[in-house]
């Protein structure tokens, strides 16, 4: 018989820390940091995310809930389950992109992945921490009242690259 | 794979000290196995733990943190409160299931 084993679930205190800038308003585009996001805070990283740009939709209480995915410019788009593409040349049809939208909105939720608003909920529970771009901000004629209420403050690139000292950091 | 004595029983366990035969667990070990990772049990890590018990019968896979949420009634907040850090993990290896697959 082998000597007990305990799994290593690391430190207490870990000093690691992920910072995540979130520059994409597309649905799809929107995912990859949330998911990292969430996945870093369950193995007790300190996570910071910092929405700038078109990423500013994301936390944007008007529109958060209605972000969209076009398939158009995307060659990797295929149908679900095919190897098919659609032309190019399609994509910018009437319609085209609410459609796409609904599909991807419906295989995200087939797999049990929360929408945009409420997978920051859960990041936020999670312990993660949301910060908006000064610039994006004052480009959109956006204050605090119009984000997410659970957004930390609009604050400045160098702000956030101050604070974010050590930590490791993604640009979505 | 390794056989270590948990609970006066010996336990089937992968290479990381994760046990591998849902029938071998018993909440005796499961005591044993939360002291380990300094964890005192109350009943809201019961609930938990019995919820990813019952759910893996049927699903055959162990919950996510999401799913721990939506269809055990265990707010996220609350899992970080009660298994501090990487509640996923540390409720999986309680409750003598593998690591959760999902990414969500």
């Amino acid at each position: 018989m082998t000597p007990s084993i305990v799994p290593n679930f690391g430190s207490e205190s870990t000093d690691r820390k992920l910072a995540i800038i979130c520059s994409k308003g597309n649905l799809d585009m929107a995912y990859p940091g949330l998911i990292l996001a969430n996945a870093a805070l369950g193995e007790g990283v300190e996570t910071m995310l910092f929405f700038t740009f078109w990423g500013f939709d994301m936390i944007t209480k008007s529109r958060m809930n209605d972000l969209q995915f076009s398939p158009a410019g995307n060659t990797a788009m295929h149908l679900p389950g095919h190897n098919m593409h659609i032309p190019q040349a399609m994509m910018p049809a009437p319609g085209m992109t609410a459609v796409a939208t609904h599909m991807l909105k419906k295989q995200i939720a087939d797999l049990d992945v929360p929408e945009v608003p409420d997978f920051l909920d859960q990041i936020v529970a999670a312990g993660g921490h949301l910060w908006a771009c000064r610039m994006s901000a004052d480009m959109n004629k956006l204050e605090m009242n119009d984000l997410r209420d659970d957004v930390e403050g609009i604050i400045s690139a160098s702000d956030f690259i101050e604070m974010t000292e050590g930590a490791q950091l993604l640009f979505i | 794979m390794p056989v270590i004595r948990i609970a006066e029983k010996p336990v089937n366990v992968n290479e990381e000290g994760f046990m591998t035969q849902y029938d071998e667990w018993n909440e005796e070990i499961a005591k044993e196995l939360a002291a380990q990772i300094e964890i005192p049990l109350t009943e809201e890590h019961w609930k938990i733990i019995k919820f990813l018990r019952e759910d893996f019968k049927v699903q055959g896979e162990t919950a996510t943190s999401r799913r721990v949420q939506t269809v055990g009634g265990v707010p996220v907040k609350e899992q970080f409160a009660l298994f501090p850090k990487k509640p996923a993990k540390k409720m999986a290896y309680i409750a003598g299931l593998p690591k959760p697959k999902g990414c969500v």
